[in-house]
């Protein structure tokens, strides 16, 4: 009997998954073959998703993009810079070329790293994803996904098939610290979204909590300080925005960094990623 | 011993996967004789350099890498880092560059994969190989097929491309002979003689 399913739709994928109930969903495969090369994981069977059609593509409504679970980094960085600008930059910082062409944003949400480049930025955008099992599907907010490190709400024989981004108007920006600039696992990151209509500025933080953050009270505190026709803000309510970012988080130290270092350097990125936003 | 010998016979790659040793870096080998349960198998064909080659009761968990240099007498693609960062085992998957650890080669099955071995015909070399030999990039050579594969991508992809696009284009793939200077005039020959042809 063979270990190994390719489905090409949704039902053949929860058939497969009856079958094979060990399985292992495989989407790009990036973060999951490193497990595999170093012995750390044997899957006793594969049900690879990158082929089912559900999980294609991208629709840009007026209000959101829906973007398919199996479509890969490369092609948002490529062709979602101007409806989720934020988005697309995140997805240029994915490893290196070879894994944006694999990787899949369905993948980077469903391993739920911590230092999981979109999900800062999806998180800060109010996404929500679309789960499918053989008895229905659900959307669940993206805040309410990721409950810890790498682990998520996602049952048993679900798969993720949709990821809604809300399309904003303002300017975004994505920030992320690390040893090199390409090619590294952040230090930490930020992805900072300003909503001119619905006058709110979201900020999303990785590699900075078990999961990826917001910080609520900074986002409140610089809503009320910008002088949103101007779109400027008093360079005192920059400095204290960051400030307030950094009282947020609650970072660990580990090979990449130390505590500290995140805390300061979460705080310099997103002082820096509010200055980039407004106006001079 | 011809080199395409040497590499099979030896390597990272073996000690990682033979069942009966320990994982240097912390596997543990096939717990029963057997591997049937912990290490279940599977047949499959992959395309390879427009070759359709069967892939017979191979462990389900193996790379495209691993199948390509040790069960399709593939040795190109280079092993080094299994995780991702070197950028050595660089190949094309259906046209988009990939790095052949990070894929599961029983999840290959359909896609057409190009190798460095597939660029040019038998014994010949492709214009970027042949750049590369011309304009003295080549040093120890260990990640020169990956350059190769991912900078014929980039010439096939983006003719013109800027200096700044080709080194974020090779950002994934590591020189430790930090043979970088001769590999980017390299590239800019490739392009320059691929101009003048079109002229």
């Amino acid at each position: 009997m063979s270990v190994i399913a390719r489905p090409a739709n949704l039902q053949d994928a929860f058939d497969a998954l009856d079958t094979l109930p060990d399985a292992q969903l495989l989407a790009g495969g990036t973060d999951f073959m490193v497990e595999v090369n170093f012995g750390h994981r044997r899957p006793p069977a594969v049900v690879a998703i990158r082929r089912l059609a559900e999980l294609q593509g991208y629709q840009v409504r007026d209000d959101e993009v829906d973007i398919g679970a199996a479509v890969t980094w490369t092609t948002i960085e490529r062709q979602l810079a101007g409806e989720l600008p934020a988005l697309a930059a995140a997805a240029r910082t994915v490893g290196s070329p070879q894994m944006r062409n694999a990787a899949t944003i369905g993948g980077n949400v469903a391993t739920a790293s911590p230092a999981g480049d979109g999900l800062p930025v999806l998180l800060a955008a109010d996404a929500s994803l679309v789960l499918a099992s053989r008895h229905g599907e659900r959307t669940v907010p993206f805040a309410e996904f990721v409950t810890g490190v790498k682990r998520t709400v996602l049952r048993p024989g679900e798969i993720i098939t949709r990821v809604r981004v809300p399309r904003l108007t303002g300017p975004q920006e994505f920030l992320k610290v690390g040893t090199r600039n390409a090619m590294v696992i952040s230090i930490c990151c930020a992805a900072l979204l300003i909503d001119r209509v619905g006058r709110t500025v979201r900020i999303g933080l990785g590699s900075v909590a078990p999961t990826p953050v917001r910080a609520p009270a900074a986002e409140s505190y610089i809503a009320a300080e910008i002088d949103w026709d101007a779109l400027s803000a008093p360079a005192e309510s920059v400095t204290r925005f960051g400030e307030l970012v950094r009282d947020a988080v609650r970072p660990i130290t580990d090979h990449r960094g130390s505590a500290a270092y995140r805390s300061r350097a979460v705080q310099v990125i997103a002082t820096r990623a509010l200055e980039r936003s407004l106006a001079a | 011993m011809s080199a395409s010998d040497a590499e099979r016979s030896g390597g990272v790659s073996d000690a990682l996967h033979d069942p009966t040793t320990e994982d240097s870096r912390g596997g543990q080998g096939y717990p029963d004789p057997e591997g049937a349960r912990d290490f279940p198998l599977e047949t499959y064909v992959l395309s390879v350099n427009g070759r359709d080659l069967p892939v017979d009761d191979a462990w389900v968990g193996e790379s495209l890498l691993y199948v390509l240099r040790e069960r399709l007498g593939q040795p190109g693609s280079k092993n080094a880092c299994e995780q991702g960062e070197c950028g050595s085992c660089s190949v094309l998957m259906d046209g988009a560059l990939v790095a052949s650890c990070c894929v599961l080669a029983a999840d290959a099955v359909g896609s057409a994969v190009v190798t460095v071995e597939g660029l040019a015909g038998e014994g010949e070399l492709s214009d970027v190989q042949r750049a590369f030999v011309e304009q003295g990039a080549v040093q120890c050579g260990f990640c020169i097929p990956g350059m190769i594969v991912a900078l014929t991508d980039l010439l096939d992809r983006s003719p013109a491309a800027s200096e700044l696009e080709m080194r974020e284009a090779i950002s994934g793939n590591l020189c430790r002979c930090t043979g970088y200077g001769r590999i980017f005039a390299a590239f800019r020959h490739v392009q320059e003689e691929r101009s003048h042809a079109r002229a």
